[in-house]
C-alpha cells in the first residue's frame, strides 16, 4: 500500500508596513488617522519610558529593569486590538504593554522600584501581575478564558512571552487545553531571537515558533513584529475570533531585542554587531514615521511635539514615583490571605512590637 | 443523617457545592464519565453536565494553572490530582502563582481554588502514589493545607474549603477511604479549616495526628486498655494550624507524641514541637516524642508496614515518654 498524504500545513506571514518604504492597502486595518496617532504616540512614550527607566537603574534610582526597545510594535499593536475587560499575563519584558494598556507609569516605575503596590491592576482594565518564572502564565490566560466562555462574559485571555518560553513544558500544557477547550485565548509570542545568549535556533527545530499551533488544533500566524500594522491587525482578528467562539490562535511576531536582555547584562557579548544594526533598520518606530509623514499625518513639529509631551508625561511620573512613601511595612501580611492566620498575628508582633 | 464512608462524605460534599453555587466546577483526570479512579466524583458529571465536571487531559501542571485562571476569573474549582505523588509537575504554579496571586495583585485578584488529592501509604500501591508531603505545602506561604481522618470531617471540611477566599490543598487519606463509616448529615454544615478537634479527652499524655494516622492512634489507644488516660487531638488543618488546641492540652498533660507518616526530619511534627517549646515548655514532664516514618524514600510496597507508623510505632512511642 503506497504511502498516503494525510495532512498538509501552510504557515502564513503577514506584513503590511515593510522597512523601506512599502505599505499594502489592501491589507491595511481600518484605522482612522487619529488612532494612528495615537498609535505612534504611545510607541514614543514607551520607547522614552524604557530609556528613562534604563538610565534610572543606571543611577541606582531603580532596580534591575527589563528593557523592551525594538518590541514597542508588538505591545502597543496588540494593547490597542483589546478591549479593557480582556485579560492581559504578560511577561516580564511588557512594561511598553502595561502602558498602552492603561497602567499608570507610576506604577510601573513602582513595579521596578521594588514596590508591590505597582503590580495592582486598575480597576479599569484587567492587566494580570507579570509573570517573572518564564511562560508559566499562559495556562492561566487559558483558565480566564474558560471561565469566560462558562460564565458568558465575551472576555478574551491575550498571554504575551519570549522565544524561549516555547522550550518549557508549561507553553505545550497552555496550548493544548487552549485547543481542546477551544478557549478564546491568544498566545502572543515576542520573538525576539534570543533567550538571554540562546539563539532561537537552539531553542527549537521549528522553522517558525507560529507553525507550533498546528499541533495543538488551531492557527498560528507569524508577524511582522516592527510591523505595528501588521501586530494590530492580527491581534484584532484573533480576539475577534476567540469572542465569536472559533477557538484559540498564536500570533508569532517575528522581532528583535533592541537592548540588552536586562540592566544585567550585555548582548555584544554574545551578538555580533553587524545583526544588531540590520534589525535597528527595521525599527518600528522610524518606518510608521515615514508612513505618517508620506500621508501628511507627521510633520517635524509634530514629532518634536510628541517627544516633548512624551517626555514631560514621563518626567512627571518619575517625580511623583520618588516622592512616594514606602509602603506599610505591615502590608507583608496583608495580602497573604484574606484573613490573617494566628500564627501570621503572632510573627506580625514579634517583628514590629 | 446518612451512612457513608470518606470518598462517599467527598461526593456528598462536592454535590452539594456544585448545587450551592454554579460557579462551582469540578475538573481532573477521569473525573467524568468515570466518576474519579476512586469514584469520588461518581455521577457528578451526569447530574451537573460537562461544562461543570470536566474530564482535562493528563497534565497536572495544566489542571492546577487552569484552574489557578478559573479562580481568578470569578469561578471556584475544584481540582482532582489522581494521586498527591504527581502533584509535584505543577509545584511551580502553586508556589509561584496560587499562593501568590492575592499578595502580587495587592488584593485585586484571587486564587480561590481547591486541589483535592488522596495521599499516604499502606495500600500496596505503586512507588510514588504514597507519599505524604503536607509540611511540603505548609512551607509555602498562601496556600492551606487541609487533612481531614473521618467522613463527617471530610465533608464539612471540604464545604469550608470550596467556600474559603483562598488555595486550599486537600489531602485526602487514601487508606482509609473506605475503612471508616459514619452517620452525617445530609444537610449543609460546615467544619472550620483551622481548628483541631480533640477525638478523645484524656489527662495523661496528648497524641497529635491527622489524617489516616488518627485511626492508627485509636487503635493504640483502644490496646492501651486504659492504662494511661491519653488526649488524642486530629489536627485536621496543618496549616494554618491550631496551637492553641495543642498548647492548652500539653499544659495539662504534661506530655506530648506527634504522629505522622511523612518523613522525620521537617516534617510537621518538628513546628509542632518548636510551638511547645514556646509556648508550654515549662509544663512539659518529658521531652516530646515523634513517631514518623524514617528520613528514606517510601520503599516499594514490600517493606512499607516497616515504614509507616503503626500501633505497636505508636505504643512504643508513649511509654518511652510515660517513661521519662
Amino acid at each position: 500500500m503506497p504511502k498516503r498524504v494525510l495532512k498538509e500545513f501552510k504557515v502564513e506571514y503577514l506584513q503590511i508596513l515593510d522597512e523601506n518604504d512599502n505599505c499594502d492597502e489592501s491589507l491595511m486595518p481600518n484605522l482612522s488617522t487619529e488612532e494612528i496617532k495615537k498609535l505612534y504616540e504611545m510607541l514614543i512614550l514607551i520607547r522614552v519610558f524604557d530609556q528613562k527607566a534604563f538610565n534610572m537603574q543606571r543611577q541606582g534610582r531603580l532596580g534591575t529593569y527589563i528593557q523592551f526597545k525594538g518590541q514597542e510594535a508588538c505591545q502597543v499593536g496588540s494593547a490597542f486590538a483589546l478591549k479593557d475587560d480582556d485579560f492581559i499575563f504578560p511577561m516580564y519584558r511588557n512594561s511598553g504593554l502595561l502602558i498602552a494598556r492603561k497602567h499608570p507609569i507610576i506604577q510601573v516605575l513602582q513595579y521596578w522600584g521594588g514596590d508591590e503596590r505597582g503590580l495592582r491592576s486598575p480597576d479599569n482594565v484587567n492587566n494580570f501581575p507579570i509573570s517573572i518564572p518564564v511562560g508559566t502564565q499562559g495556562i492561566h490566560a487559558v483558565g480566564v478564558a474558560m471561565a469566560s466562555k462558562y460564565r458568558g462574559t465575551k472576555q478574551a485571555a491575550i498571554t504575551y512571552f519570549g522565544d524561549g518560553a516555547t522550550s518549557k513544558g508549561d507553553f505545550h500544557e497552555a496550548m493544548n487545553f487552549a485547543g481542546v477547550y477551544s478557549a478564546p485565548v491568544v498566545f502572543i509570542c515576542e520573538n525576539n531571537q534570543f533567550a538571554i545568549s540562546v539563539p532561537r535556533s537552539s531553542q527549537t527545530k521549528s522553522e517558525t515558533i507560529a507553525q507550533k499551533a498546528i499541533a495543538y488544533g488551531f492557527e498560528g500566524i507569524q508577524v511582522d513584529g516592527m510591523d505595528i500594522f501588521a501586530v494590530y491587525k492580527a491581534t484584532k482578528e484573533a480576539v475577534e475570533k476567540a469572542r465569536a467562539g472559533k477557538g484559540p490562535t498564536l500570533i508569532e511576531c517575528f522581532t528583535y531585542r533592541l537592548c540588552d536582555h536586562s540592566t544585567s547584562d550585555d548582548a555584544s557579548r554574545y551578538r555580533p554587531k553587524e545583526e544588531f544594526e540590520s534589525w535597528l533598520k527595521k525599527d518600528c518606530i522610524e518606518r510608521l514615521e515615514k508612513y505618517m509623514r508620506k500621508k501628511g499625518m507627521l510633520d517635524d513639529a509634530y514629532k518634536a511635539k510628541v517627544l516633548q509631551n512624551s517626555q514631560g508625561i514621563i518626567e512627571k511620573a518619575v517625580t511623583e514615583f520618588e516622592k512616594l512613601p514606602l509602603p506599610e511595612p505591615k502590608d507583608i501580611f496583608k495580602y497573604v490571605f484574606a484573613e490573617m492566620t494566628p500564627q501570621q498575628k503572632e510573627e506580625m508582633e514579634d517583628i514590629f512590637n | 443523617m446518612v451512612v457513608a464512608n470518606i470518598v462517599q462524605a467527598v461526593t456528598m460534599g462536592l454535590r452539594q457545592e456544585l448545587a450551592r453555587d454554579k460557579n462551582v466546577i469540578v475538573l481532573g483526570e477521569d473525573v467524568g464519565v468515570n466518576g474519579g479512579v476512586f469514584r469520588a466524583t461518581d455521577g457528578l458529571q451526569k447530574e451537573f453536565g460537562p461544562d461543570r465536571v470536566i474530564d482535562t487531559p493528563l497534565a497536572e501542571l495544566g489542571i492546577i494553572g487552569v484552574s489557578i485562571g478559573m479562580a481568578v476569573n470569578g469561578m471556584k474549582p475544584v481540582a482532582e490530582i489522581q494521586f498527591s505523588g504527581f502533584v509535584y509537575s505543577a509545584f511551580d504554579q502553586i508556589l509561584s502563582h496560587a499562593g501568590r496571586i492575592r499578595m502580587r495583585s495587592r488584593g485585586r485578584y484571587t486564587c480561590p481554588l481547591v486541589i483535592r488529592t488522596p495521599y499516604g501509604g499502606g495500600i500496596r500501591a505503586l512507588e510514588l502514589h504514597c507519599e505524604s508531603g503536607e509540611a511540603i505545602f505548609s512551607h509555602v506561604p498562601g496556600i492551606k493545607m487541609v487533612v481531614p481522618s473521618n467522613p463527617y470531617d471530610t465533608k464539612g471540611l471540604l464545604a469550608s474549603a470550596i467556600r474559603d477566599p483562598d488555595p486550599v490543598i486537600f489531602y485526602e487519606p487514601m487508606r482509609i477511604y473506605r475503612a471508616i463509616k459514619q452517620d452525617i448529615p445530609e444537610n449543609e454544615y460546615n467544619v472550620p479549616i483551622g481548628k483541631a478537634s480533640i477525638a478523645q479527652e484524656g489527662d495523661d499524655l496528648t497524641l497529635i495526628a491527622w489524617g489516616a494516622m488518627v485511626k492508627t492512634c485509636q487503635e493504640a489507644i483502644e490496646k492501651l486498655n486504659n492504662k494511661y488516660s491519653i488526649e488524642l487531638i486530629d489536627l485536621r488543618t496543618i496549616n494554618p494550624y491550631d496551637s492553641e488546641t495543642i498548647i492548652s492540652s500539653v499544659k495539662k498533660t504534661g506530655r506530648c507524641v506527634v504522629v505522622h507518616e511523612a518523613i522525620r526530619t521537617c516534617g510537621f511534627a518538628a513546628e509542632i514541637i518548636a510551638a511547645i517549646n514556646e509556648k508550654a515548655l515549662l509544663s512539659l514532664e518529658a521531652p516530646v516524642v515523634r513517631v514518623t516514618s524514617p528520613d528514606a524514600p517510601f520503599p516499594f510496597y514490600k517493606l512499607e508496614n516497616y515504614f509507616l507508623p503503626d500501633v505497636n510505632k505508636i505504643l512504643k512511642g508513649i511509654e518511652k515518654v510515660m517513661s521519662f
